[in-house]
């Protein structure tokens, strides 16, 4: 534990880094994933197809092999990004199709009758998703969005393998200079992904009780 | 109790056995061209050519006392080096470190057969050594200070040094460490190169978990280098024929003394080992076990004596 405590700035690094990688994914995934679940609800055959090929595909591939596609398979092709926007690319890719079947069961959840007197009343079917279902929809989604974005802050772990720093690089740092303390440091760590993804169990609770659908 | 006594038959039946098979062992042991060639001999001859000492006597509660009552020793070592530990798709790690690991083991009565090889990996060293995972760690293990608080060495068996590696006619033109700042370069997370690169030189760290995934970053020109020890570098460029080469011809900025990790406070354990390593030295078993691994690649060094702290 003191090698951690020596070692702040390392450690607000990591934790840094880590959140970075939470957030721009969650930034760019989560439309992602709404699109893609309005397409799989959409009239349109075409879209439906490509969404559902999407997700089944990004969210059945082991995200070791998307990360390894952004980090090897890209270069080879000619396409060399910075690895840490790959790791963004890996990440989004893979939690897209998490967060689109989150959204898509949020979309199931309201009842159909609201979707068919929409309709009723002339409405289009951009105007019932965005007027009458989505909002409903946000309010039964919560939870599970809230519990992808806990899996996605562990799953930036798997970015130190393909050269970014993360939260979890900071233990394999330190664990070879203090080698003595190693089993101290991987538990700070692990209490530090604690850190954040309690907080957001919590605040997944405290905006369920607000805002939840009274059926 | 029972099961403690079931052992002790069983390992003095095997004693009694190899005894009886002494005679056989003396006719063997004179035929060290042909058992020194690793391969071309049957199963129960030594990959490595070692002789494997037959029930040796060691003072009851030694460690080498209950590993040669055991029959048997869990060495650690890495998986994924050429040269010195690396396992193969039929699962037996071979190189040098595995050769030195089999040397005090044969010297324990071992045979190669009855060692069993964990991986360690750097982070998990010193906490399997401690918790009793293995009875002994040969993995480019540099020995320091701060892991001497946890553990103890015997050796330095050999030194390496930290070395850069650079894509064939060193595109980048670099000479050494001091040309690196500011430059990405690649090693492992973790790993004391990759501190040292950074700390001492200004480099840009392009961390990874495995030396391995270094290569296809450097071939992007992602990195302009790799770095770690000069043994392992070797071995990539060994694997790779024309595509890499060292910066200077491998030579390297640091020494780093590579050491057997054992139990803290062990001593009779850690002599015994620096006593077989000295003599290994001396007789020129070294130097075979050296050119049947790291030696296809690597000149045959100057083995440093063992540092009897």
């Amino acid at each position: 534990m003191q090698a951690l405590l020596e070692n702040g700035p390392l450690w607000l690094q990591g934790m840094l880094a880590t959140l970075l990688l939470t957030g721009a994914t969650t930034l760019i995934g989560l439309p992602i994933g709404i699109l893609l679940a309005g397409m799989r609800v959409s009239p349109v055959a075409a879209l439906r197809v490509v969404a559902t090929v999407w997700t089944e595909v990004a969210r059945n591939t082991p995200l070791t092999l998307v990360f390894f596609f952004t980090a090897f398979v890209l270069p080879k092709l000619g396409i060399i990004l910075d690895f840490q926007i790959g790791a963004i690319l890996a990440l989004t890719y893979y939690t897209s199709a998490f967060f689109a079947e989150a959204v898509r069961s949020g979309i199931n959840s309201v009842p159909m009758g609201q979707a068919e007197a929409s309709r009723s009343i002339g409405l289009g079917f951009g105007q019932t998703m965005t007027l009458v279902v989505l909002p409903q929809a946000f309010r039964s989604v919560l939870p599970p969005l809230i519990n992808v974005i806990i899996a996605l802050v562990k799953n930036t772990s798997v970015a130190m393998g393909f050269f970014v720093f993360v939260l979890v690089s900071v233990a394999q740092r330190l664990s070879n200079v203090y080698g003595d303390q190693a089993l101290e440091i991987f538990v700070g760590i692990a209490f530090s992904y604690l850190l954040i993804t309690v907080p957001l169990g919590q605040l997944v609770d405290h905006l369920e009780r607000k805002w939840s659908v009274q059926r | 109790m029972r099961s403690k006594l079931t052992l002790g038959v069983a390992a003095f039946a095997v004693l009694a056995l190899t005894a009886c098979g002494g005679p056989a062992g003396t006719t063997s042991s004179e035929a060290p061209e042909g058992s020194a060639d690793p391969g071309t001999g049957s199963s129960t001859e030594h990959p490595y050519g070692l002789e494997v000492v037959e029930a040796p006597e060691f003072e009851a509660g030694t460690t080498m006392a209950e590993l040669a009552e055991a029959g048997s020793i869990t060495i650690g070592t890495k998986f994924d080096q050429p040269l010195f530990g690396l396992v193969g798709p039929d699962g037996a790690p071979e190189g040098f470190d595995v050769a030195v690991g089999s040397l005090i083991a044969a010297e324990l009565g071992i045979p190669f057969e009855s060692i069993e090889w964990t991986e360690t990996v750097s982070a998990n060293r010193e906490t399997f050594i401690e918790n009793g995972t293995v009875d002994l760690v040969a993995a480019t293990y540099t020995i320091n200070d701060a892991r001497k608080e946890k553990i103890d060495f015997a050796g330095p068996y050999y030194e390496a040094g930290q070395a850069l590696m650079v894509l064939a006619g060193n595109p980048d033109g670099l000479t050494g460490p001091d040309d690196v700042a500011g430059l990405s370069v690649c090693s492992v997370e973790g790993s004391t190169p990759a501190a040292r690169i950074v700390d001492e030189y200004g480099a840009t760290l392009q961390a990874t978990d495995t030396y391995s995934n270094c290569l296809d970053p450097l071939r992007n020109g992602q990195v302009v280098a790799v770095t770690t020890d000069n043994v392992i570098l070797a071995g990539f460029v060994d694997q790779n024929a024309g595509e890499f080469e060292l910066v200077n011809d491998g030579e390297t900025f640091t020494e780093e003394p590579y050491g057997l990790g054992i139990t803290k406070g062990d001593d009779e354990f850690r002599t015994f080992i620096n006593d077989v390593l000295e003599a290994a030295v001396e007789d020129g078993r070294m130097a075979e076990l050296w050119e049947q691994t790291a030696g296809t690649v690597l000149p045959t060094p100057e083995f440093p004596a063992p540092d009897r702290y």
